[in-house]
C-alpha cells in the first residue's frame, strides 16, 4: 500500500491469474482486483456471486491455488500487492 | 527455421549451487530440445564421473486421443522455474551428484519431438537412476506444467494422472504433494 501522505493513491491490487483449462473457462489469463485481507474462498465466493456460475469454476475441488507462486490451501489470506493464481491440476513432463 | 538448441546453450552455463559441489542447469524454453547437444553439456560440466543416467519424454501421436497431430505446452512463468529448482534442491540432498540438467520445452511441438529432458551425473549408477527417476515423478505433479493434445478435431486438455501421484508419493509416502495441498 502506497501512503497517502506520500502522494500515492491507496491501493489494494492483487493480480489474479489463470491458467490452461481454467484460463479458456474464464475467457482471460489475468485480472487485477481490489482485495486486501479475505481469505481465497471468500474472494472466490464473491466473485461467483458477482460474475455468475461461470466462475464456478475456481470452486471445484480438483483445482489449484498459488499465492506468490506457491501452493496454498483456500483459506490462506490475501493481501495488497499478492499474485494468485488458479489452475487445474499439472500435467508435465 | 527456429534457433537450435545448441544456439540457446551458447550463452548458457552450469552454476554452481550455493555450498554443494553440484552443477546444474534448468531451463523452460520454447526452443527444440537437442538430446545429444544436453548430453554432451552435462558430460563437459562433471569431468570424470561413473554414471550418467537420462530421461528424455517424447511426444506420441496417441495420447489420450489417437491422432494427434500436434501438442501444446503452457507453464506458469516464474512459478514453474522455482519447482523445477526446488526439485533438484531436494535431489542434492538424497543423492550425491555431479551435475543435474533439467530442461522442459514449452509451446506448440509435433509428434516425434522432445518434451523433457532430465540428465544426471553421479559417482555411482544406483545414484544416477534413482536421482533421475526422482526429479521426473516430482516434475510431473510438482511443476505447473498443462498439456493440450491437438486432433483434427480440436484441442483438449490432459487430465491428471493418479498413476502419477502414486509415483510421487512413493518418494515422500508422509509428505503433501502438490494434489494433496489445494
Amino acid at each position: 500500500m502506497v501512503p497517502a501522505a506520500f502522494g500515492g493513491a491507496i491501493k489494494m491490487t492483487v493480480d489474479v491469474l489463470f491458467f490452461a483449462r481454467i484460463r479458456e473457462q474464464l475467457g482471460r489469463s489475468a485480472w487485477q482486483v481490489m482485495a486486501d485481507g479475505q481469505t481465497i474462498a471468500a474472494l472466490v465466493d464473491g466473485w461467483v456471486a458477482e460474475h455468475g456460475d461461470a466462475w464456478a469454476v475456481l470452486q471445484q475441488a480438483d483445482v489449484r491455488c498459488a499465492l506468490n507462486q506457491v501452493i496454498v490451501s483456500r483459506d490462506c489470506i490475501v493481501h495488497d500487492g499478492d499474485e494468485l493464481a488458479f489452475f487445474p491440476p499439472v500435467t508435465g513432463g | 527455421m527456429i534457433a537450435s538448441c545448441t544456439t540457446a546453450m551458447n550463452w548458457r552455463f552450469f552454476r554452481r549451487s550455493p555450498g554443494v559441489d553440484m552443477r546444474r542447469d534448468v531451463a523452460v524454453t520454447t526452443l527444440p530440445l537437442d538430446e545429444g547437444d544436453l548430453r554432451a553439456l552435462l558430460q563437459s560440466a562433471c569431468g570424470d564421473v561413473g554414471a550418467v543416467a537420462t530421461f528424455t519424454g517424447v511426444v506420441s501421436g496417441r495420447g489420450e486421443q489417437a491422432g494427434v497431430s500436434g501438442l501444446e505446452l503452457e507453464h506458469y512463468p516464474g512459478m514453474t522455474e522455482a519447482a523445477l529448482h526446488r526439485i533438484v534442491d531436494d535431489c542434492e540432498r538424497r543423492w550425491p551428484l555431479q551435475a543435474a540438467i533439467v530442461w522442459h520445452r514449452v509451446g506448440l511441438m509435433s509428434p516425434g519431438e522432445s518434451i523433457v529432458f532430465v540428465g544426471v551425473a553421479s559417482r555411482h549408477r544406483d545414484a544416477a537412476f534413482d536421482a533421475c527417476r526422482f526429479i521426473m515423478d516430482c516434475l510431473k505433479t510438482d511443476a505447473p506444467f498443462w498439456k493440450k493434445e491437438h486432433t483434427d478435431q480440436g484441442g483438449v486438455w490432459v487430465s491428471a494422472r493418479q498413476s502419477d501421484t502414486l509415483a510421487r508419493e512413493k518418494w515422500n509416502p508422509s509428505e503433501n504433494t502438490e494434489g494433496d495441498t489445494a
